[in-house]
């Protein structure tokens, strides 16, 4: 009799790949595959049906006076500070500004000085340009959300335009409006905060020499995604207060609404939102930021009273409870 | 498919794949290709993952009876476990880039920051369930109970939707597509233990015979 000791290693027939799963594992594959190019090429198809960038775009600015008022931080990246931006008006995520911008057209540009000034006027581009000596200005940016940057913003102080127009006694506050065309902009409307983007100031404020209207960066002229062609900068206030694309000043009797302090009824952001390390927001603390540019493994550092700027501006609200004008 | 999901292979490919965001993460480290807010950047895209990885785990019961594909199954746990360590991930980006260590710090944001509690909520709870998470502990616990306490997952999916709905300025729009998605998916499961009872019920009433009869005869 002939016993067939069956070889442990042997395969039989049933141990073969049937064929058809051998193919699917081929069929599975190639699929993978096709929906990893179908997602890449849906997410650059935006960009392909765009083509080329149409926008406005940066130009060198000449002739800048230095600024007793630059912080002696070292700036941050300018990449950084061009691509890592809040302007809601070109989409939400902090890349979206760098890449739905390029088509903004910011020339003709013209800004209406208006409301309780006894000279009213409209003013180009041209004349913004030539109003006053322009200054590079090396200020701390710190954003609500807990990020700061340190930029060579250039421009003068907003009181140089101010006293142009020659507000009336009756004059308390300045009211801002940024640029909204949904034409230019059609990702706005997803931000959940409302359009035309408005912010205001105390005159004050407004005129203190700390106050920057601003026209460039880095040595050139403002880049779509940071504000072009011209903006507030407020070094001592959270950025939100720092209107780009400006339109319109507006000299009014009493505190304007601003876009922020409207979104969740005011008890997220303030009026006055002066930089805090004491207030914290409703649902995040202000005692530290993320300094951009530091790279990954940076410690946070400590945020100061009104930025740092406490020596230029304190003094315009002493006896204010800043808890409750936060 | 049927034969692809039982294959033993498919279990290696689907591992390797869902490695593969981590794997791009790091990538992107090693290369600094972080984005201006590197602690920020890797948060949020672990957050994500964590969120996705939870989403997927919570499909599968309902995908397996849909399609009739039983074989699924066989992918939850390792699905669960890969949302336990992108969430693993996540915490420990904010505890090493956002917080950079400091305790106190933390602490107080986790009681005093709505947010962040049930993000942590969300986390605390995945932590037996992956722990249960082997076959001696369905043993051990008994299947039912182990059931019973998996269903924690569904509070950790509520909670993390919540925790990003509260992180968002004001742009909700990616919170509430995800919270559309876990609705989704819990509903079904409440519709389908509705449907349950019901033919349990029906089929109680209709095996029981009529009292009244019974009593009469």
């Amino acid at each position: 009799m002939v016993i067939k000791v069956k070889n442990k290693g042997d395969l039989s027939y049933a141990d073969i790949t049937p064929k058809g799963l051998y193919m699917g594992r081929r069929n599975f594959l190639l699929g993978a595959l096709g929906t990893y190019g179908a997602v890449a090429a849906w997410k650059r198809l935006p960009s392909w049906l765009a083509g080329p960038a149409t926008g406005s775009v940066p130009r060198p600015l000449g002739n800048l006076v230095k600024s007793p008022f630059s912080a002696t931080e070292k700036a941050t990246p300018k990449e950084d500070v061009e691509t890592y931006n809040n302007f809601y008006e070109f989409g939400t995520d902090k890349g979206d500004p760098s890449r739905n911008a390029k088509n903004f057209v910011t020339s003709p540009w013209t800004v209406s000085v208006e409301g309780e000034v006894a000279k009213p006027r409209k003013f180009s581009m041209d004349e913004i340009l030539r109003l006053a000596p322009l200054e590079e200005r090396i200020y701390r940016h710190r954003c609500v959300e807990t990020w700061s940057i340190v930029v060579p913003w250039i421009g003068y102080s907003l009181n140089n335009i101010i006293n142009l127009v020659e507000p009336t006694p009756k004059a308390k506050y300045v009211a801002f409006e940024s640029y909204y065309e949904p034409k230019q902009m059609p990702l706005a409307g997803g931000g959940g905060i409302q359009f035309p983007y408005l912010e205001g100031l105390r005159l004050d404020e407004a005129m203190n020499p700390l106050a920057l209207l601003s026209v460039g960066m880095y040595g050139e002229t403002l880049p779509n995604q940071d504000g072009a062609p011209v903006r507030i900068v407020i070094p001592w206030k959270y950025g939100f207060k720092s209107a780009k694309s400006l339109v319109k000043i507006r000299f009014v009797k009493s505190q304007p609404p601003t876009t922020w302090n409207m979104y969740a009824g005011g008890s997220e952001y303030g009026f006055y939102a002066n930089v805090n390390p004491n207030v914290d927001h409703p649902r995040w603390s202000q005692a530290r930021e993320h300094r951009l540019g530091s790279g990954l493994f940076a410690r946070p550092i400590p945020t100061l009273m009104f930025n740092g700027y406490g020596d230029q501006v304190a003094s315009m609200y002493g006896g204010m409870d800043l808890r409750k004008n936060f | 498919m049927q034969k692809i999901l039982s294959s033993t292979w498919a279990k290696g490919v689907l591992f390797c794949v869902c490695l593969v965001p981590i794997g791009l993460l790091v990538w992107r480290v090693i290369q600094n290709d972080l984005t201006a807010n590197p602690s920020q950047f890797l948060e949020h895209r672990t957050g994500d993952w964590t969120l996705r990885f939870v989403v997927i785990t919570l499909s599968i019961t309902p995908l397996r009876k849909i399609l009739r594909l039983p074989q699924l199954i066989r992918f939850r746990r390792m699905l669960g476990l890969f949302a336990f360590f992108y969430g693993c991930m996540h915490f420990t980006c904010w505890i090493w880039f956002d917080k950079f260590f400091n305790w106190p710090d933390m602490w107080a944001d986790v009681h005093k920051r709505p947010y962040i509690t049930i993000g942590f909520t969300g986390f605390v709870l995945m932590l037996p369930l992956a722990i249960t998470s082997t076959a001696g502990w369905i043993r051990r616990l008994g299947g039912k109970r182990w059931q019973t306490l998996h269903r924690a997952i569904y509070i950790t999916g509520i909670a993390g939707i919540i925790h990003y709905y509260w992180l968002v300025k004001s742009d909700v729009r990616k919170p509430v597509e995800y919270g559309v998605v876990v609705a989704i998916l819990l509903a079904w499961r409440l519709g389908s233990w509705i449907v349950a009872r019901r033919k349990q019920v029906a089929g109680a009433t209709a095996r029981r015979p009529e009292p009244t009869t019974a009593e009469s005869a």
